[in-house]
């Protein structure tokens, strides 16, 4: 019993120090814990499905901001790690007649493989150059999958596959943790040493080969990592949709992963979450039923508003939450809430 | 069929060179990597169909009015939506793929997405060397050659050129040297979009019109300028004319080409800057510059 109380006492001071301190990590909480008790408030199918594709978008922007944001490689193509995969994992079921479980973590480690074929001729091309050619990567793919329809059903798409779980709940059960979870790696990813380098490499690449670090490993490493992540995320909505079609490798979906990662804040893996799960159920569900807006006219409104968040927040939406409640302390380097006067920790003065 | 290749093949190089022109004029010396550009290039055409075909007019007229408009449209959005983040350079992309949307949804809000024609500017056609030609195919070509002549001579030899091209190579020194640089842009980005506005009103009434025609020529663009080379007049016009052919020749060469049309152009585009990676005119350490 000592035990249990002392795990209890202990994960209490855990939430009491490192999560109720900013307000922004209260907010992940809650936000995390309102997704996971949804069913028992509404089990509307279609309600469930719109917060099931938000949550597998999520993942894949927040692997775009694993690549893009913290090593400043822009990706115009992330189509590809996403449609590899789902095209993999579709396959794989379909003919070979593998489990979900089985096949989604093959269609990542294809998308790995994709992160690797795209990372090594990228290496020597930096920043437009590589956001244009990256661009080539997924259209080509599309090209090939219209040019051999006996395999990959051309513009149709495979369809009929096994679906991600037998109801509607438990489907829901499997994407919403996943996401959680996987968005928690990333966001530790990001954290520790390897996103520090990543970083490094973003600010000044010329600097950051010079102090010793092997920048080319490093690259080719955000780009397996977030194909991997991607290509999780590919996996769960082949399964999910029970098939896949070309729009899973379109100039569309690449320029929309930016588009919610960009909205949220980039360099954040928070940020691009946040982004996705503001705006792929306000325009896919929020929109239509309680402002009466048609369907027709949705695309239109989003555009909009994205417009308007970023003339006003540049640097995307949770980053500018972020520096109205946050400040760093000048000494040991902590983030605090913006209304102390001294630091939480070392009780620095904070400016 | 090597008629066919050449014919089309020169229309579709002249159109993705103006396109190409207008594009790399803007990032070279804004650094704004315009997503919207060919979005404005169907602006251009969609402006044409409805004023010939709604409301009437002239078509000479209603071309005219067209590309004025779109210019006018295109310098205003820069002034109020893309000028003012321009220092986030992941915020102007999403900025004018923003624009590219809302104009790409107004269009199928306000005509549908059905397919539109347009008239021919003239009609039939001339045989040469027992080629035969359609005159508007013709005339497309010797507008974009009068375009392309008209930008080098320009940019080359007035002073707003030169200016121009001094904002290109370093801000600041021509800031110094009493050019007023954020006018300089704005003049840029007018010429920029005025060019796509006459590449949409040549394509008219050659092509089909639809709400989703900017994607492909942007893809294109975008290919062709880092093939030829970012902020490199010339590479674009290369580039162009690499790629436009390469297109044509696939589509009427290839089994099932005008699937792997878009495939063999962007795969050509990736040796060549595997090969050189500044593209083929491009500068190296383009980063570096101004």
């Amino acid at each position: 019993m000592n035990i249990v109380a002392a795990y209890i006492m202990r994960s209490y001071k855990l939430l009491r120090e490192e999560i109720f301190v900013l307000p922004g990590r209260t907010v992940v909480l809650l936000v995390c814990i309102l997704l996971l008790i949804f069913p028992v408030i509404s089990q509307e199918p279609f309600i469930l499905r719109v917060l099931i594709l938000a949550s597998i978008f999520a993942i894949f922007a927040a692997s775009w901001d694993l690549l893009s944001g913290f090593t400043g490689q822009i990706n115009f193509g992330h189509a590809l790690f996403f449609g590899v995969a789902a095209y993999t994992a579709a396959l794989l079921n379909l003919n070979l007649g593998l489990a979900p479980w089985v096949t989604i973590p093959l269609g990542a480690l294809v998308a790995v493989v994709a992160g690797l074929v795209v990372g090594v001729p990228c290496l020597r091309l930096r920043g437009t150059y590589l956001a244009f050619a990256t661009l080539a990567f997924p259209l080509i793919l599309i090209g090939v999958v219209y040019a051999i329809p006996n395999i990959t059903h051309g513009e149709l798409g495979i369809y009929g596959i096994d679906p991600l779980s037998g109801s509607r709940v438990a489907s829901y059960y499997i994407a919403i943790p996943s996401m959680i979870f996987l968005g928690f790696i990333m966001w530790k990813i990001s954290d520790s040493k390897i996103g520090l380098l990543f970083h490094a490499i973003r600010e000044d690449e010329v600097t950051a080969r010079a102090s010793g670090i092997n920048t080319t490993k490093y690259k080719l490493l955000a780009f397996c990592l977030s194909g991997l992540f991607a290509g999780i995320a590919g996996g769960l909505y082949a399964h999910f949709v029970k098939g896949v079609g070309p729009s899973t490798l379109e100039l569309l979906l690449s320029f929309q992963v930016i588009i919610w990662a960009v909205f949220g804040g980039i360099a954040t893996i928070y940020g691009p979450i946040a982004g996705v799960l503001i705006l792929y159920p306000l325009t896919e569900f929020v929109l239509k039923r309680y402002f009466s807006v048609l369907s027709e006219a949705k695309m239109l409104i989003f555009a909009f508003i994205v417009l308007l968040v970023l003339l006003f927040m540049p640097q995307g939406l949770t980053t500018w939450l972020r520096d109205k409640t946050e400040k760093i302390c000048p000494r040991c380097k902590l983030q605090n809430v913006a209304w102390r006067r001294k630091c939480r920790v070392c009780t620095a003065e904070l400016d | 069929m090597a008629e066919n290749i050449i014919v089309y093949g020169l229309v579709s190089s002249g159109v993705y060179a103006l396109l190409a022109v207008g594009f790399s004029l803007i990032f070279g010396v804004a650094r704004i990597v315009n997503l919207s550009h060919t979005a404005f290039y169907m602006l251009a055409a969609y402006l044409i169909y409805s004023l010939t075909s709604s409301a009437g007019l002239n078509l000479y007229l209603s071309i005219i009015i067209a590309i004025v408009t779109v210019t006018v449209v295109g310098t205003i959005s820069y002034k109020l939506l893309i000028a003012r983040v321009r220092q986030h350079e992941a915020t102007t992309l999403i900025v004018t793929i923003a624009i590219a949307v809302i104009i790409q949804e107004a269009i199928l809000k306000g005509f549908g997405g059905q397919p539109q024609g347009v008239p021919k500017l003239i009609s039939g056609s001339m045989e040469i060397f027992g080629v035969t030609v359609l005159n508007q195919q013709l005339l497309t070509l010797g507008v974009v050659i009068l375009l392309l002549l008209a930008t080098w001579f320009f940019l080359m030899k007035t002073k707003s050129g030169v200016a121009i091209r001094s904002t290109a190579q370093d801000r600041e020194v021509a800031n110094l040297m009493g050019i007023n640089v954020p006018r300089m842009e704005m003049l840029t980005m007018a010429i920029s979009v005025g060019l796509a506005a006459v590449a949409g009103a040549l394509v008219a009434p050659l092509f089909l019109l639809t709400p989703g025609m900017w994607a492909h020529p942007l893809v294109m663009v975008l290919a062709i300028v880092i093939l030829g080379g970012l902020g490199s007049l010339q590479g674009s016009v290369i580039g162009a004319i690499i790629l436009g052919f390469a297109e044509n020749l696939v589509i009427f060469l290839a089994p099932s080409g005008a699937f792997l049309k878009t495939s063999v152009a962007l795969t050509i585009m990736l040796i060549v800057i595997l090969i050189r990676p500044e593209g083929l005119f491009g500068i190296r350490f383009e980063e570096e510059r101004g």
